[in-house]
């Protein structure tokens, strides 16, 4: 069952330092070509651990919408 | 999550500036930290040494993070901003051509050896403990007293926005990961 959240990079605002990736306990969060961080929404569980870590600040938990 | 070799390199950081402490002459293996990310980054198009082998930042979060050395707050926002990234990149990148250009003046002849290490580009430590006179020419010394000073600088820098705000707030002004991002992003077409 997915989780509630799940973290989202601001790719602008990203400077690919790669802590997230470095915190993430399941490998959801990935520098990609250097240049921004993704995170993997399907691997994510919301736990925010990325978020709270990014140094650029730029990771923001949403809210996974809701299928009816 | 499973642990490499490449997670340990924080051990690498301590024992890289002890070294410097007895034997200033050490200090040339900061040359590492300094052509391997720009070498992933020119060649690889990655930030590979940034995401996985930087010992400082794996040491910012060991002690942040894992010591509870870090008051966990947010960096400012001017911290990570494009203009205070590139402008502290300039800097630095001027005071490493500054401290290259006092080691050229020692190798020409123009200037004799300080045995100090600068700290913050401002203050002179002595530092003649680490080093016999005449083991290498002038030049191979002044050098390693100049570079030892940028690095313990940024260290030391480091150490106090761990504490102060995130553990690794350093990496999002870090002169080698602005430089090395800006190498990315233009090998790969990115205008973010």
């Amino acid at each position: 069952m997915a989780s509630k959240r799940y973290a989202s990079v601001r790719r602008s605002a990203c400077v690919s330092c790669g802590t997230c990736e470095a915190v993430c306990p399941k490998q959801a969060a990935a520098v990609i070509n250097g240049c921004w961080a993704e995170v993997d929404s399907g691997v994510c569980v919301g736990c925010g651990l990325c978020a709270k870590a990014c140094p650029a600040n730029c990771i923001e938990l949403l809210e996974r919408p809701v299928t009816p | 999550m499973k642990k490499h070799w490449y997670h340990y390199l924080w051990i690498w950081t301590i024992v890289y500036f002890a070294l410097g402490f007895f034997n200033i002459l050490f200090a040339w293996l900061g040359m590492i930290d300094f052509l391997l990310p720009l070498g992933f980054a020119l060649f690889g198009g990655n930030k590979w040494f940034c995401n996985r082998l930087c010992g400082r930042g794996q040491l910012f979060l060991q002690l942040g993070s894992g010591l509870k050395c870090s008051r966990g707050r947010p960096t400012p926002a001017w911290m990570y901003s494009k203009w205070f990234r590139y402008g502290f990149l300039a800097f630095f990148l001027t005071m490493f051509g500054n401290m290259l250009f006092q080691t050229w003046l020692v190798a020409a002849g123009a200037g004799s050896l300080r045995e100090a290490v600068k700290l913050f580009w401002t203050f002179r430590v002595p530092w003649g403990w680490a080093y016999t006179p005449g083991l290498v020419p002038d030049w191979v010394a002044q050098f390693s007293f100049g570079f030892y000073g940028l690095m313990l600088t940024a260290l030391l820098i480091g150490l106090i926005v761990m504490v102060l705000f995130k553990p690794r707030s350093w990496c999002a002004f870090c002169p080698m990961g602005t430089m090395t991002q800006g190498i990315c992003k233009l090998k790969h077409h990115d205008r973010t």
